[in-house]
């Protein structure tokens, strides 16, 4: 197992499958074309060898502990957070709030700034394209301050957000925007730099969900000056059960915290206290040190190869696949055009006609293709402005190829004949 | 999966459509994957007299429920109140695992619930609606 860290080096697919053990499982007697990386992605070897190599020889409690293997742990789950600010190029860790995944990141937001902000008949604008995470700690907040919330709408002919549309809703002077930077079902792309513009000139402050954005392409907080920032490990490299919420330091001192206990205060009184530094504050009782370990080293191999390498990578396998299945007659395919690709990232949702998702997920399972099926967690979008009851998707990431598309396509000329789809 | 049986079944489903008049109807759906159906029963003296279906949804859904509706034709309300699982996986000839036992299941759910519904008078909201 190659070291995947330091300076960045060629993008070679066949390199990258080989740091993943799980991509030569058989399924049904095939090697496993796993493409749900959306959903989640794989985890390289580094990574786990490095969440192993702390509960092996360095396991401990951060923070305090004065001997060494605590010193250690407490340096790697820093670095972690200084690897992770690097990434985004956000001004330092302090801006770093660990958390589980994006849609804790999300909530805590609404509970903290959002409570302290919202009040009675606020606005609080999001759009239509947004995944449950990104949409139910909004409904709450608004049902708790009796807020309205509106949706910038979705231009269903380009599969983009209408930017018209978003500024008749900004003149609503909505307190926070809530946007995606990529749509988990389309694979739209958002211009999330030009929507925070837009909406800072109104005085809004500006979430973005970069759930699906920050595992594929390179992200820059200054750049789109976002307020907050969120995202998950999970889908990039890293385990499950960590996360970010990226925010600007003067939100992050104005809020309070969600929660509260061990670490995250200064000092205690029997009636008083004071919060601890940033991030700390956010961060109440003993973090996931491990995933946080793990999440640095899938950074450093997201850095290896390099964020421009992994998106151009994955536009050529889009490009590649979207031309493919939309040769396919009687397949419907969503999202942006293959000419837009600039604006799309690996994600491509399809429906074949008369046949059920169930049944083409299925399918695709006894041919050994991963692919999810039904609303993709982003209900409304599916149900009611797209029309349909779900849709399949396939998804990708740096390790998939094009073969793997190729099977795809023999997977729904299967559907299609079991199902007699001329 | 996907015998050759439960593709006809799909596609030409037996007992599909409505009962004007029926004892009893209910509707059930799996909201998450888009699996909807409604169920007429037609009861005589505790005997299912007729039976149909309507809605929609995926092979494994709706072929189950053109295989259940056919074999529970004659059966009496006690019966039903016996059938499981292991009814479908005879019927439809294949163990639907627990990704897709909720789609296997829907209609003898359905079928169950209503024949609970009309042995215990207890005509719900849901079956107003319809």
């Amino acid at each position: 197992m190659a070291d995947k860290t330091g300076p960045q080096h060629e993008f070679k697919v066949e390199n990258i499958r080989a740091d993943f053990p799980i991509l030569k499982t058989e399924m049904n007697g095939r090697q496993l074309v796993y493409l749900d990386s959306a959903a989640t992605s794989q985890k390289p070897n580094q990574v786990l060898k490095a969440m192993d190599e702390y509960y092996k020889t360095y396991n401990a409690n951060i923070h305090r502990g004065i001997y060494r293997i605590a010193e250690k742990a407490t340096e790697a789950y820093i670095e972690s957070k200084v690897k992770v600010a690097k990434f985004i190029n956000a001004n330092a860790m302090q801006e770093i709030v660990y958390v589980r995944n994006a849609t804790e990141a999300i909530n805590i937001v609404a509970l903290s700034w959002g409570d302290a902000n919202i009040k009675k008949g606020d606005h609080i604008l999001i759009s239509e394209m947004e995944h449950h995470s990104n949409m139910i700690p909004w409904m709450l907040l608004a049902k708790r301050k009796q807020a309205v919330l509106d949706y910038i709408p979705l231009d269903k002919s380009n599969s983009k957000l209408d930017m018209n549309g978003l500024n008749k809703m900004l003149d609503k002077n909505p307190k926070i925007v809530a946007v995606t930077h990529a749509s988990n079902v389309l694979g739209t792309i958002t211009d999330a730099k030009e929507i925070t513009k837009r909406a800072h000139k109104k005085g809004s402050v500006v979430l973005i969900d970069g759930a699906q954005s920050a595992p594929h392409m390179k992200v820059d907080v200054k750049d789109i000056d976002s307020d907050f920032f969120a995202f998950s490990a999970h889908k990039m490299l890293g385990p499950t059960g960590i996360g970010v919420l990226h925010a600007k330091t003067k939100l992050l001192n104005e809020m309070e915290p969600v929660m509260g206990g061990g670490d995250m205060i200064k000092s205690v009184q029997y009636d008083s206290y004071s919060w601890n530094d940033l991030p700390w504050k956010f961060e109440a009782g003993t973090p996931n040190i491990a995933g946080a370990i793990g999440f640095g080293a899938a950074i450093d191999y997201l850095d290896y190869f390099g964020m421009n390498s992994i998106r151009e990578h994955e536009k050529q396998l889009t490009e590649y696949a979207l031309e493919k299945l939309g040769a396919i007659k009687g397949v419907t395919l969503y999202g942006p055009d293959v000419k837009d690709i600039e604006n799309r990232n690996g994600v491509i949702a399809f429906g074949i006609e008369k046949v059920h998702p169930h049944d083409v997920a299925q399918i695709f399972d006894a041919e050994g293709i991963a692919i999810r099926a039904g609303h993709h967690c982003a209900m409304p979008l599916v149900t009611q402005r797209l029309g349909i009851s779900s849709l399949s998707r396939i998804s990708f990431y740096l390790y998939n190829k094009e073969s793997e598309v190729d099977a795809v396509v023999d997977a729904i000329d299967k559907v299609k004949s079991l199902f007699k789809v001329k | 999966m996907y015998a050759e049986e439960i593709i006809a079944h799909y596609e030409k489903p037996h007992n599909k459509g409505e009962i004007k008049d029926p004892s009893i109807s209910l509707h059930e759906n799996n909201p998450l994957c888009g699996d909807d159906l409604t169920i007429y029963l037609k009861i005589e003296k505790n005997k299912i007299e007729d039976v149909k279906f309507s809605g929609v949804g995926c092979a494994i859904s709706m072929a189950s429920a053109s295989m259940l509706t056919d074999f529970i034709k004659g059966k009496s309300l006690g019966e039903i109140e016996k059938m499981g699982l292991p009814i479908i996986i005879e019927l439809i000839g294949i163990d639907p695992g627990p990704a897709r036992l909720k789609c296997a299941t829907l209609s003898l759910r359905t079928v169950k619930e209503a024949a609970f519904l009309y042995q215990h008078k207890e005509v719900d909201e849901k079956t107003k609606e319809l």
